[in-house]
């Protein structure tokens, strides 16, 4: 049944780095629609995991698929259109560009997917790049260029480029390292609303953010799944609690 | 400022530039009239190769190659076969095309110094080629090109490119037809994915676009303008020598572009003609006057690493493409 087929499913998912096993032999999955938090302590390979599912670093073993197909060798800009999209955990806008064509180069790609060859409908791509920006709050800065941004509104941005991207699976990098706390609440609503569209793959520190928006939580360690289950029991967990504080 | 504004100052600004060019040969010296039209040709190969290293971030220490395919694509074909110049115009971008592809699949694997160092041994070996077809080639000598040869008939008109109003027209035609090209590239969608490639790559591939696809397009356009301009070059002045296949022509145009601005459209015409006449005036009163070139261009980057027309840019004119 359609319905019931997992959105993500990786098979025995590997990777190591020369003598380094970053990310051992993972079953994963992650339902349509759901907002899924990956967490663990610093080195636990998670980056790495979402590397993976993006096409950024390819696998050593294993098989990644999405949508029920199998993507596990494709490039990471065939994933992209098929709705894979990446925010970077390390802020990377394009700085001297415009808010506005740094959200253009991801609208434009959406656009030229769709009528291949064809010419740019300039309206479209104006009004969809506003739109985007108008999503996460800073269409007044359409036209600063990226570098001149605040961490916070950069971060916005990027969030902003991935949405332009139409996603079906959203991966968002430790989004609100950096944020204040004002930030963070109001970037936790603006999660919610993206998750009415898309599945949300949350790799993030702050367990507060992760519990007020995960629906299920993956917690990983040494490059394999410790735990996963919806935040309660995740919270109740002893292996997560040793994981974290040691012990 | 509407995008529509914007618009249409940047097609007014260049059809202004080609106007003026135009309307120069009316005014100036026959000198100088001599110099303005080598001067577009050169224009022209720099205007290609910004389109790879001011918009894409690719410096190539190679693109004599490409100028060389051009140059030797028309020179040969209608020395030794007899071509017509539009034909051997025609060879000279087929040449220019299949290299450019070529070197790409090749020089596209590295980036960064890497890239410099595979574009300049690939040029190298190109011009190591146009010494060992010495046969054919003259190596250094060169070929001449003899009116009779530079001279064709299109609807019943007889053009011979040896005749000084003829080769500046042809000259600007050229330049214009490189201009227009590279201002339409860098205003389309495929300007816009390599810009933001020589902004930051990884982000670009995370935006689903192939950057090794658009890096490749990017190097083709580039060494197809270049042969472009090299085919004129064999047509326009009658020679083609092995002289214009060395590091020094790889070069060139980095310096013009530098000078101009590397991210402009405009900005390879103004260091063309600045770093020409620059020579032009300093090698009348010094034999060292590569030397005093030399400290003005390391002052002017210094003082402005953008060019003359980025620096224009960044200060008042942001609407410049």
């Amino acid at each position: 049944m359609a319905a019931l087929e997992p959105l993500l499913t990786t098979r025995s998912l590997s990777r190591r780095f020369g003598g380094l096993q970053a990310v051992a032999n993972v079953d994963f999955q992650v339902q349509r629609g759901e907002i899924r938090a990956i967490i663990g302590p610093n080195g636990a390979g998670k980056t790495t995991l979402v590397s993976l599912v993006c096409g950024r670093i390819p696998a050593s073993e294993g098989t990644i698929v999405f949508e029920g197909e199998d993507i596990t060798g494709l490039p990471a800009h065939t994933r992209v259109l098929r709705g894979i999209a990446y925010t970077f955990q390390i802020t990377s806008v394009f700085a001297n560009l415009t808010c506005h064509d740094n959200v253009a180069l991801a609208v434009q790609r959406t656009l030229l997917s769709k009528q291949r060859w064809g010419r740019l409908d300039r309206h479209a791509l104006t009004a969809e790049v506003m739109a985007a920006l108008e999503r996460v709050g800073i269409a007044d800065l359409a036209a600063v260029p990226a570098g001149k941004l605040s961490y916070g509104h950069q971060r916005l941005l990027e969030v902003a480029m991935g949405l332009a991207l139409n996603p079906r699976l959203l991966i968002l990098d430790e989004p609100t390292q950096g944020l204040s706390d004002a930030e963070i609440a109001s970037f936790c609503d603006l999660v919610r609303t993206i998750a009415e569209e898309a599945t949300i793959l949350l790799i993030e520190h702050n367990m507060h953010v992760v519990m007020s928006l995960a629906h299920a939580i993956t917690v990983m360690n040494n490059g394999a799944i410790l735990a996963e289950g919806d935040p309660a029991s995740i919270s109740a967990n002893a292996d997560v609690q040793q994981a974290y504080l040691g012990g | 400022m509407t995008p529509a504004d914007t618009t249409k100052r940047v097609l007014m600004l260049h059809a202004g530039v080609i106007a003026a060019l135009f309307l120069a040969q009316f005014v100036l010296p026959e000198y100088h009239h001599g110099v303005l039209a080598r001067v577009m040709v050169l224009a022209a190969y720099a205007t290609g190769y910004t389109l790879l290293f001011g918009y894409t971030g690719l410096l190539s220490l190679g693109h004599a190659m490409f100028f060389a395919a051009g140059l030797y694509g028309a020179g040969l074909t209608v020395y030794h076969l007899g071509w017509s110049p539009p034909a051997g115009f025609g060879a000279g971008i087929a040449a220019g095309l299949v290299l450019s592809v070529m070197v790409g699949f090749v020089a596209l694997r590295t980036t960064g110094v890497a890239f410099m160092i595979v574009t300049m041994m690939l040029a190298q070996a190109v011009y190591l080629a146009s010494l060992y077809f010495g046969e054919w080639t003259r190596g250094d000598e060169g070929i001449v090109l003899t009116q009779a040869m530079r001279t064709f008939e299109i609807a019943g008109a007889t053009i011979d490119l040896s005749l000084p109003d003829e080769r500046f027209n042809a000259a600007l035609i050229l330049y214009a037809c490189s201009l227009l090209i590279c201002l339409a590239v860098v205003r389309a969608p495929l300007g816009r994915v390599m810009v933001a490639i020589r902004e930051n790559e990884d982000r670009t591939r995370m935006l689903g676009y192939d950057t090794f696809q658009a890096k490749l397009m990017a190097l083709a356009l580039s060494g197809t303008l270049s042969a472009a301009a090299g085919a004129s070059y064999a047509l326009l002045f009658g020679y083609a020598g092995s002289t214009f296949a060395s590091i020094h022509y790889s070069i060139y145009p980095l310096l013009w572009v530098l000078l101009g601005g590397a991210a402009t459209t405009l900005g390879p015409l103004i260091g063309t003609l600045a770093i020409t006449y620059m020579i032009d005036v300093t090698s009348g009163f010094t034999s060292a006057y590569l030397l005093l070139v030399g400290v003005m261009l390391v002052l002017l980057v210094l003082w402005s690493p953008n060019g003359l027309l980025g620096a224009l840019r960044d200060r008042k004119l942001a609407w410049l493409p």
